[in-house]
């Protein structure tokens, strides 16, 4: 804990924004934070507003929830509907409306039986002790929870409980950025990598960044000076013309990243195509659980099938979430679609930019 | 008596009176509440009056720091006294799940009593049901506060003026994240209690020091965040905060950063928010830290003009909105 308040340390922070102001020299800069933390830790600690005018921050499609597609919602809410299920799931997914508005907690005031669950591994307990149900985990995340979606998988197997299955909509976060950058449209100049992820990644799934697309990305961490520090490197790498994938969070981010944690993936899992909200869908960008063990596997399990949604009418998450436009300038924003009344996902979860936009910015 | 509540004890018959004399009587006694009329005769009190009235649902019922019974009672007697009054009297009713332990229900009435003594307010009148199993959660109490008004001005949210310094008369969240993780099991946050308190005494103190103080409130649910946004609008002003200057113990901080929460939009129980104008912020301070329960108050911040919202400046220079809280804060773990 103390080694992370010397990251908000104020005189620190200060150098460090002088050291980019340096770098940019007067230019500007576009770059995106891939992750939802990196979004809500820009905004919390202020440093959004310490930032120079010329720094354009985009957020990318680094939120769990809020690349979670409509029918992958609609998916979900089914279940919830259905008897003897039960559903397992972290809080952030409470709040997601899907088609016509409706959400788990809509779901759970008619009666849905809906547990808030802190580990996938307390899923297990309740399986445990509900053994005329079946309870269905919500596998929403990318790299950094899936591994521990596995292990519970792992441990469901060693228990030989029998009425566990997880619905994995995990997304895999590299594809993501390729897509992005195969866009024309996209104006991304640099990329925040996100440190969780890339604790199990490591830096190699990156490097086409640099390769295939002369993108800098700099993985960082989520205190003020670590981003700020990431941005220094951006920025310089941007000024000398040397685009290159770089850890500047090595107390937590491996070069190499966890071997066991990706072998325990793939034991599990393989990689799928998959529906990004606002996006459609991307190729070998999502996880689905491998044939033998499609026991667990609740789309086939309980015969599951994602429906034809028509996208949520006037909700432009889409173009958030890609960086092609600020949350404010939603028509939406603030008006039809607040916290209180969710158009979108952006603006539920706690890692969700419009939200943090309108949490954090004074009007 | 048996070891749990039957049904029978809400009949209004003989099983009723036992539950009534062998519990509440023997720790709530006084004469007014011994005269068993329909009602309480109040002779000794004079208006203008405050009264407040709230109901406790808590999981789990007793908790590091308090339980059920001290926080019906601080609650009430804290929310009487925000307006510039003393409490005198209280009523209790409660609202008991066949099934629930008597020794339970001891333990909470034990305190619910020892709380009001050191309130010095008196529990006058009250009601027992008693419901079937399921039909609510162990044990719900409502209690109602009655008090006499001796502040002038009235202390109100309305009163915050620009220039005004916001004083805390402690350390944030600490009830909140207890009472979460006892519910939740979190065998981590062990460094943790509830910081329930009556309030009155030191309240009383502030008012006799300070003179003039414009607005007092308690930052129970929704924390100091949501409760300086509702004075914010009620006054029509700004408030900026100082992140470094608002007090957080060490283990809520710890115990918040690991579950995603926030210990300004945390609840408490035993602290208030008082604003008053510039030049008596020391008298006031000096007040708060004379009680028990004020020794770590602080000044976290100033009322602006401008828009009504509240704002940080936080940690590293930069200023951000600190909005109100939308539903309730979850905790998370990933
Ligand atoms: S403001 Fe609402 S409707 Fe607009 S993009 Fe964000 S979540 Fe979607």
């Amino acid at each position: 804990m103390q080694l992370e308040q010397a990251f908000q340390d104020p005189q620190l922070c200060r150098s460090l924004l002088d050291r980019l102001n340096r770098a940019l020299d007067g230019r500007s800069m576009r770059f995106m934070e891939v992750c939802g933390t990196h979004t809500v830790a820009i905004f919390q600690s202020g440093l959004r507003s310490l930032l120079p005018d010329t720094v354009a921050h985009l957020s990318g499609p680094g939120c769990p929830v809020c690349v979670t597609h409509d029918a992958e919602v609609a998916a979900f809410l089914d279940l919830a509907g259905r008897d003897n299920v039960i559903i397992a799931t972290f809080g952030d997914l409470l709040r997601v409306p899907g088609p016509g508005g409706r959400s788990l907690k809509h779901a759970q005031a008619q009666g849905a039986r809906v547990e808030i669950v802190y580990s996938p591994l307390d899923a297990l307990t309740l399986a445990a002790n509900n053994p005329g149900d079946i309870v269905v985990f919500l596998g929403i995340g990318f790299e950094t929870t899936a591994p521990t979606v596995a292990a519970t998988l792992l441990t469901a197997r060693q228990r030989k409980l029998e009425n566990f299955c997880v619905l994995s909509l995990h997304k895999l976060v590299p594809p993501a950025l390729r897509t992005l950058l195969d866009d024309s449209q996209c104006a991304v100049e640099a990329f925040l990598l996100p440190g969780h992820v890339s604790t199990i990644l490591g830096l190699e799934p990156y490097g086409f960044l640099a390769k295939d697309y002369h993108v800098p990305g700099v993985v960082g961490g989520f205190q003020p000076a670590d981003i700020l520090l990431a941005l220094c490197m951006m920025a310089e790498q941007i000024r000398d013309n040397a685009p290159a994938v770089v850890n500047a969070y090595p107390r937590a981010v491996g070069d190499a990243g966890n071997p066991r944690a990706r072998a325990l993936l793939e034991q599990f899992f393989m990689p799928a195509d998959a529906l990004w909200r606002g996006i459609g869908s991307i190729p070998q960008s999502g996880l689905t659980l491998r044939p033998e063990y499609e026991d667990m596997n609740a789309m086939v399990r309980l015969d599951l099938t994602l429906p034809d949604v028509p996208p949520l009418p006037g909700c432009r998450c889409g173009d958030v979430l890609k960086g092609r436009m600020a949350p404010p300038d939603c028509p939406l924003f603030g008006k039809k679609c607040t916290p209180a009344t969710p158009v979108g996902p952006c603006m539920v979860s706690t890692e969700g930019s419009c939200a943090a936009y309108f949490k954090y910015s004074e009007r | 008596m048996e070891d749990c509540l039957l049904l029978d004890a809400g009949s209004g018959g003989r099983a009723s009176q036992r539950l009534i004399s062998q519990c509440f009587f023997r720790h709530f006694a006084n004469p007014l509440l011994e005269r068993m009329d329909d009602a309480a005769l109040l002779t000794d009190i004079h208006g203008p009056l405050a009264m407040s009235t709230d109901s406790y649902t808590v999981t789990p019922l007793i908790f590091p720091g308090g339980s059920i019974g001290s926080l019906a009672v601080h609650g009430t007697v804290n929310d009487v006294a925000m307006l510039g009054a003393r409490p005198r009297y209280l009523s209790c009713a409660f609202i008991l799940e066949e099934g629930l332990s008597l020794e339970t229900l001891e333990r909470i009435t034990a305190d619910m009593a020892a709380a009001a003594r050191e309130a010095g307010v008196h529990i006058v009148t009250g009601d027992t049901k008693v419901v079937p199993r399921g039909a609510c959660d162990k044990i719900f109490i409502n209690t109602t506060g009655i008090g006499e008004v001796f502040a002038n001005p009235v202390p109100s949210g309305h009163s915050a003026r620009p220039g005004d310094a916001v004083l805390v008369s402690g350390a944030m969240g600490d009830h909140g994240l207890t009472v979460m993780g006892s519910r939740e099991g979190l065998s981590f946050l062990t460094d943790v209690a509830s910081d329930s308190a009556p309030l009155n005494h030191m309240i009383e103190d502030i008012l006799q020091s300070a003179e003039e103080v414009h607005v007092l409130r308690d930052p129970t649910r929704g924390g100091l965040a949501t409760t300086l946004n509702e004075i914010a609008e009620q006054s029509q002003v700004g408030i900026l905060l100082e992140e470094t200057a608002i007090p957080v113990h060490e283990a809520v901080r710890n115990g918040c950063s690991f579950l995603g929460l926030d210990p300004l939009y945390l609840a408490n129980e035993g602290k208030c928010i008082c604003i008053v104008p510039e030049d008596k912020a020391e008298a006031a301070l000096e007040a708060m830290r004379r009680s028990p329960y004020g020794k770590e108050a602080t000044r976290v911040g100033t009322v602006t003009e401008g828009k009504a919202q509240v704002s940080l400046q936080t940690r590293i220079g930069g200023r951000r909105l600190l909005g109100m809280l939308e539903g309730a804060q979850l905790p998370r773990i990933c």
